[in-house]
């Protein structure tokens, strides 16, 4: 059971501004059914220059539905450059907060207000695009938009990030990557999750090589194969060599278009040693496979 | 407001019977079955009153029952303790739609260097028992897969499975948390070497559970210190808690065919009105082949935790495979595994019900469940008028 707050509950059970404004001068549309919410925000400004109507429509949990309803009374009686201004910690604050997990919807509501922004701004011809690289693809989440959410609400680990938009929720493949976002901002302050990431190996023994290569699969390759259905299996190391096997791996998933040598060799060249190479297992390679949609 | 319970594949209510065979054994028989003296020796017997009614429920020899603390110590129990007594087998079998009990356990083990192959499931949830056996070879320890899906309910053909798997010397465990008390079982005449439960989801308390081990099955002890269970789970019994679950037991192994009968009857009349009356909601898993108290439905673009909390306003509870009632960020990974698009997966609604709902009870809900539907549809960008 969430812990919902009271303002939360009210705009929840009675959501104000539902609706779609005709003829709109900005329109922000943000999310999808596939992630879970999803939000169509219009406005109209009157002659002043201030918005006069927003209204919303939102696919989502109890908060994404009381955030894009508080969303809407805010803007009325704004200005463009005012109603820029507005943060997600803005939207949460203004509804008592909102549970840690939930965050995420708070950032929606901005988002959205962003693009119908963008929108206005464009006269209505341009569409939201994503800017800048993708980071996380399961739920499309750019690096800028990961370091606007880290400083507007001064962020310090990767489990924030995850609830406060969504990156690094899905496979796990991309945590690596946020943790170094958050540590190029924050310096440091940013939070060591990560506390099992294997450290770049020196000297190993032969035992502590092979412990740290398992090691590396588990934490670092495992958690994506495993989001596309698939596996992989340390068969054996033979110096440089690591052997290894893999299962189930299903043939439309995005994964397919790097080769998985490739991205196994390229992980533990970063977490173990610069001069290992991976070979496929050729026995296990004609095993029947795990393959299903 | 009254509360109408529509949640029993989560727990359930405590029977009136069971709390009274219970309550002695706080205040009054607290002694220490282990004891010497009479005082608490004597509870002995009751434990062994318990024994026999589980052993008499599943069908099996009360020899071959072990009280545990709930249906995932079982779960643990099994399959850590099969690997443990079979060190020179490194493959476990399971499959996608398995509780996080059985499934975590089997990812840690795959962690520590098992092979573990988890089986697909088809759009209904049903099991493609070809697969398995393209998979069980003699490095095989254990087959684990659940007897019924907690999430849909969908039974699988453990019984054959069972059998196959025995063909080839592996041991055979069955998650089946959602299925005593709801089919009628006997473990004498089946292969199943090792079977979980759990008190809470038949009526009995919270805190209690059972691992059947069929006899000659190796297991490795799974908590030391005590000779209590035959020495595979020492610690002091929860002596109510297991009293409780042998009454429970009981009650269920006396009414399981009637009560199913009524439980199915309330159960389709409510799926049926509820597919009727509200447009664009599609039923999650196989309509034939299902345990007799669950109902999952998916209601196209509303979301499941919205749905929870309006129902929740009119006392109705019930659960969701939706994203945003879990914590995680993806749906059920249940409804996943069958194929069943994100659209539908994050408006799933699991109804689950047990011999105390009554029929009053589905017709308020049923008249309820559109207008929750139609006002969320309202709110919804992807609902074109």
């Amino acid at each position: 059971m969430w812990d919902y707050t009271d303002k939360v509950k009210e705009h929840f059970f009675n959501p104000h501004n539902v609706g779609e404004i005709e003829n709109p001068d900005g329109v922000g549309e943000v999310g999808s059914l596939a992630c879970g919410d999803a939000l169509r925000l219009t406005f109209k400004l009157d002659e002043n220059g201030k918005i006069k109507d927003a209204k919303f429509k939102t696919f989502g949990c109890a908060s994404a539905i009381a955030t894009s309803s508080v969303l809407t009374d805010m803007l009325k009686g704004l200005t463009i450059e005012q109603a820029a201004k507005i943060t997600n910690k803005d939207i949460a604050d203004y509804l008592g907060g909102l549970p840690e997990q939930k965050m995420h919807c708070s950032v929606m509501g901005r988002e959205a207000l962003e693009a119908a922004i963008e929108n206005y701004h464009t006269g209505g011809k341009k569409k939201r695009q994503l800017e800048g690289k993708v980071v996380c693809t399961c739920f499309g989440v750019t690096e800028n938009e990961i370091k606007r959410v880290i400083l507007d609400n001064n962020l310090t680990t990767v489990e924030q990030v995850t609830n406060y938009c969504k990156a690094g929720g899905g496979c796990g493949g991309c945590k690596g990557e946020i943790q170094k976002i958050i540590e190029g901002i924050q310096g440091e302050k940013a939070g060591k999750v990560l506390e099992t990431t294997p450290r770049w190996a020196g000297k190993l023994t032969n035992i502590q090589k092979i412990q740290l290569i398992q090691q590396t699969i588990n934490e670092q390759i495992m958690p994506a194969l495993r989001a596309h259905g698939g596996s992989i299996e340390l068969i054996d190391v033979d110096g440089s060599k690591v052997i290894v096997a893999f299962r189930g791996m299903c043939a439309q998933c995005m994964l397919a278009e790097f080769t998985m040598k490739d991205l196994v060799e390229a992980k533990l060249r970063e977490f173990v040693s610069g001069n290992l190479f991976v070979e496929e297992d050729k026995d296990s390679a004609q095993q029947p496979h795990n393959h299903r949609g | 407001m009254k509360t109408v319970y529509f949640d029993n594949n989560a727990t359930t209510k405590v029977a009136d019977e069971v709390l009274d065979v219970m309550k002695p054994f706080f205040c009054d028989l607290y002694g220490n079955p282990s004891s010497m003296h009479t005082f608490g020796g004597q509870v002995a017997r009751d434990i062994r009153l318990a024994r026999q009614q589980a052993a008499a429920l599943l069908g099996c020899d009360p020899a071959e029952i072990i009280f545990t603390g709930c249906g995932t110590e079982s779960d643990n129990a099994a399959i850590k303790g099969t690997l443990a007594a079979h060190p020179d087998k490194r493959k476990i079998i399971t499959t996608r739609v398995e509780h996080p009990a059985v499934l975590s356990v089997c990812r840690e083990l795959q962690n520590l260097g098992c092979t573990v192959v988890e089986l697909g499931v088809d759009k209904k949830g049903n099991l493609d028992l070809a697969e398995l056996k393209e998979h069980l070879d003699d490095n095989t320890a254990i087959v684990t897969v659940m007897y019924a899906n907690n999430e849909t309910g969908v039974i699988f053909p453990v019984e054959k499975i069972a059998d196959i798997v025995k063909n080839k010397n592996a041991v055979f465990h069955t998650d089946a948390v959602q299925v005593v008390g709801k089919i009628p079982l006997n473990l004498s005449k089946s292969s199943i070497d090792l079977l979980s439960l759990s008190g809470h989801k038949l009526h009995a308390p919270k805190g209690v559970g059972i691992l059947y081990v069929r006899k000659g099955t190796r297991l490795a002890p799974f908590m030391l210190g005590g000779h209590q269970e035959g020495g595979k789970r020492a610690g002091t019994e929860n002596v109510p808690g297991i009293v409780g679950l042998g009454k429970a037991c009981e009650l269920a192994a006396k009414n399981i065919e009637e009560e199913n009968e009524k439980v199915r009857y309330l159960r389709d009349k409510l799926e049926n009105t509820i597919l009727k009356n509200c447009p664009d909601a599609i039923l999650n898993g196989d309509k034939k082949n299902r345990l007799p108290n669950t109902s999952n439905i998916s209601f196209e673009f509303i979301e499941g935790e919205a749905i929870l909390l309006m129902l929740d306003k009119y006392g109705i509870c019930a659960s969701s495979g939706s994203a945003c009632t879990s914590g995680s960020l993806e749906p059920s990974h249940v409804l996943r595994a069958m194929g069943v698009p994100f659209t539908a997966a994050h408006g799933s609604i699991r109804f689950s019900l047990s011999r105390y709902n009554t029929e009053k009870e589905v017709d308020y809900t049923i008249q309820i469940m559109p207008k929750i539907v139609n006002r969320l549809r309202e709110l919804s960008p992807f609902v074109k008028k």
